[in-house]
């Protein structure tokens, strides 16, 4: 037996599953399955640029053959959706897994959109496991399953499934050679003629599935006491275990489509059902459309996660106390000490402009004091949001605002709105924050890192002769810490009647290797102006003595040194 | 027997991660049913973290509820303060002295409460406050903080020494197991 992640267990099941290929674009809580399979030397991995290629490339491997299986997270199979919804007709030859991690609660999103409905609507069967064994195992299945049926298959997992460790117990790989493959234009080429007969074989397969699942093991009935039936799947059925051990339970590992005569039969047999759903009421609206009684959203919010405390709350009517002692001043994530995008921001705040902003470490930038951001929507957004701005107000408007993108979400999905604003005749100045890297999931290379997921070299992505080949003209690149050049540029190009890029090119502080020694601040020479909180470093503070860096966590960047007008830091020779 | 219910939490950043990831280890060494629940992503970044260790017979949820937890290991002591009503009577707080100014603090939107061990002191009898950060300082690594707090934790548990050892030694980065182990044990043997 292993502690494993839930994580590690889908990696440790497309091992035994035999895959060949394994794709997916970094996004919490999915990152790490990705991560782990990358070091089984048998099977090919590859961070792709986003999801939708990395599917792409997984449908690829499963039409030639070999079994495939692609990681992201919740609003990554937004961008994947359009293959997905084909891929459901063509079917497979070598099984594909598509495995989407939910973040009930948003941990680290910004939408809490339940995956559940893809399934439903791309008629793709979905299982969902509840601990780290089940996660392991459920590949295993979901690749049978997938071959035997001709589908891909979804495996939902959510953010406490993927980052929690339960005792996993290992199973050798299975010999799974790659199947022969014939061109098939019939099955592969879904023009409208081939796709509507593919049409009714998807029709005819969910139905074979669902009276099938009714004889699934991973969905099972826990006769106990009959007062109580529970219909719940995944982390969901931990919580409610928790809650009520005694009670009866019909535990779902396939959520799409649903054992209809199973569900039937357990209803029958409690004297009142509930079903417990974390997000949307999907398994609840099904049931009740079959005319059983059963009670769900009615007790629970559609909104974050549920507890054991409650459901036994909501089940018992007995109320638990759950609110902390005392309010406490919140402790929202911040930018790292010596982080280079809050130079960036530091420069924006001075110069009071507008700003799209777009997901990764910079989304941070946002909060005070920086409040350099006005917008975060999806990967890439800013680009193209920024031209939206521009044709409602105005080149003038234009000329005070930018828009900021992340090296890695700017390869991901913005250069196709830089694309748009060149053919478009925009004016829009975009600022690419380039840290060569992938921050905010935990460092994952991309095209610009001139690495491999496995750690290979590999050619780097130039974003200058990139921007330029799609029409750009005004191209700079800047170290964001040289915040005279960044703030001269700033204002020439946003003076410009043309688009124009700025590249801030600085490594992420926790992989810049050069040590610096910290800071301290000589208090006869610094007059409590407060100008070095501005930039929100969480080493600076303002004490009744004074203002006072903190060396645990100062990492010697220099920033402040830099904006202070009285030349009041000194390195603290350690 | 009952699920052991170990609360850690701290700033992003500070490495209680590391430390959920060896008692689990240990758990599991000792032949229990175990369940860690991780934070990762953005709270990462310096925010408010909290990762979940139980082990018992059988564990069904990673998380431990409110009220219901044995132990409550905290890296900063605001954040003891925040998490305190996890506690179950008679539970025990061990927390480190540093205090770590979150961002509305720091800009002046609010204050850093100033009345911390009495606030914890409200909860439950047992709260042993230690200066980690400075001991870990004197080892001279001030990331093995993390290690001496396990070390204080361990000395509260009756678990061998030698089983901590293990898991500590299998669990963090190899090249430093000889620095954690030094500092767990000054931990084990610090005055809280």
């Amino acid at each position: 037996m292993e502690l494993m992640l839930g994580n590690k267990a889908v990696a440790r099941g497309a091992y035994e599953s035999g895959v060949k290929v394994a794709t997916a674009y970094p996004g919490t809580p999915s990152t790490e399955i990705t991560e782990y399979i990358a070091n089984y030397d048998e099977i090919y991995t590859e961070w792709s640029p986003n999801e939708k290629i990395a599917l792409e490339v997984a449908i690829g491997a499963s039409i030639a053959g070999g079994r495939a299986i692609v990681s992201m997270k919740h609003v990554g199979l937004n961008v994947a959706a359009d293959p997905l919804f084909t891929v459901s007709y063509t079917g497979v030859n070598g099984g594909l897994v598509v495995v989407v991690a939910d973040d009930p609660g948003m941990h680290s999103s910004q939408n809490e959109q339940d995956s559940r409905y893809y399934a439903r609507a791309a008629h793709i069967p979905m299982l969902e496991p509840a601990d780290s064994q089940e996660a392991k195992d459920f590949v295993r299945l979901a690749f049978e399953i997938s071959e035997k049926y001709d589908t891909p298959v979804l495996l939902r997992l959510t953010t406490r499934i993927s980052h929690s460790q339960s005792l996993v117990s290992l199973d050798e790989p299975l010999p799974i050679s790659i199947k022969e493959y014939t061109k098939n234009p019939q099955k592969n080429v879904m023009m409208p003629g081939m796709a509507r007969k593919r049409h009714v074989f998807v029709e005819k397969r969910m139905k074979g599935l669902a009276n099938d699942s009714c004889e699934f093991e991973i969905n099972r009935i826990e006769m106990g006491n009959r007062k109580i039936g529970i219909i719940t799947s995944g982390i969901v059925y931990q919580y409610a275990k928790e809650a009520f051990p005694e009670a009866s339970f019909l535990k779902l590992g396939m959520v799409h489509p649903l054992p209809k005569d199973l569900i039937l039969d357990f209803a029958s047999r409690v004297e009142t059902l509930y079903v417990l759903e974390e997000l949307e009421p999907i398994i609840e609206e099904q049931v009740k459309s079959w005319g059983i009684p059963a009670i769900g959203k009615e007790l629970f919010s559609v909104q974050g996660e549920y507890t054991a405390n409650m459901i036994e709350q909501a089940i018992s009517g007995i109320a638990v106390n759950t609110q902390p002692a005392e309010e406490l001043p919140n402790r929202p994530p911040v930018l790292c000490p010596g982080c280079p995008h809050r130079a960036v921001f530091h420069t924006l705040n001075r110069l009071k402009l507008t700003a799209t902003g777009d997901i990764g470490c910079y989304t941070l930038g946002t909060l005070s004091p920086l409040e350099g951001l006005d917008t975060c929507v999806c990967m890439g957004a800013s680009i193209g949001m920024a031209h939206g701005f521009e044709k409602v107000r105005g080149k003038d408007f234009a000329k005070k605002m930018v828009g900021v993108i992340g090296d890695s979400t700017f390869i991901h999905s913005g250069i196709g709105g830089l694309i748009d604003i060149v053919y478009n005749k925009g004016i829009s100045t975009i600022l690419i924050l380039d840290n060569s890297i992938t921050a905010m999931t935990g460092h994952q290379d991309n095209p610009s890192t001139g690495r491999t997921i496995k750690g290979e070299e590999a050619p780097i992505l130039d974003l200058v002769t990139l921007v330029k080949a799609v029409g750009i003209n005004n191209i700079h690149v800047l170290d964001p810490f040289d915040l005279e050049a960044s703030r001269k540029i700033l204002r020439d190009e946003l003076e410009k009647e043309e688009p124009s890029v700025i590249i801030f090119r600085r490594p992420c502080a926790l992989l810049d290797k050069s040590e610096s020694l910290p800071l301290r601040i000589v208090s006869e020479k610094c007059k409590n102006c407060g100008l070095c909180m501005s930039i929100g470093c969480p080493a600076i503070q303002k004490l009744d003595e004074g203002m006072v860096i903190d060396d645990a966590l100062c990492n010697g960047c220099g920033l402040c040194e830099r904006v202070c007008r009285f030349n009041a830091m000194e390195r603290v020779d350690l | 027997m009952q699920s052991i219910n170990i609360l850690i939490v701290g700033v992003g950043g500070q490495g209680t991660l590391l430390t959920s990831r060896v008692l689990g280890n240990l758990a599991s060494d000792l032949g229990y049913d175990v369940k860690v629940s991780e934070v990762h992503g953005m709270a990462q970044r310096g925010g408010s973290v909290v990762t979940h260790v139980r082990f018992g017979n059988k564990v069904y949820s990673p998380l431990i509820e409110v009220g219901k937890a044995d132990i409550l290991l905290s890296f900063e002591k605001m954040e003891a303060l925040r998490w305190v009503h996890y506690l179950k009577e008679r539970g025990m707080v061990i927390t480190n002295d540093q205090s770590i100014n979150p961002m509305p603090v720091i800009t002046g939107a609010a204050e850093y409460p100033d009345d911390i061990l009495d606030g914890l002191k409200k909860s439950t009898a047992e709260v042993i406050n230690i200066n980690a950060l400075d001991i870990a300082k004197e080892i001279g690594n001030i990331r093995v903080t993390n290690s001496v707090l396990l070390g204080v934790l361990a000395k509260y548990t009756d678990i061998d020494y030698k089983n901590w050892e293990k898991a500590l030694s299998h669990t963090v980065p190899p090249r430093t197991v000889e620095i954690n182990l030094k500092a767990f044990d000054k931990g084990y043997n610090a005055r809280g």
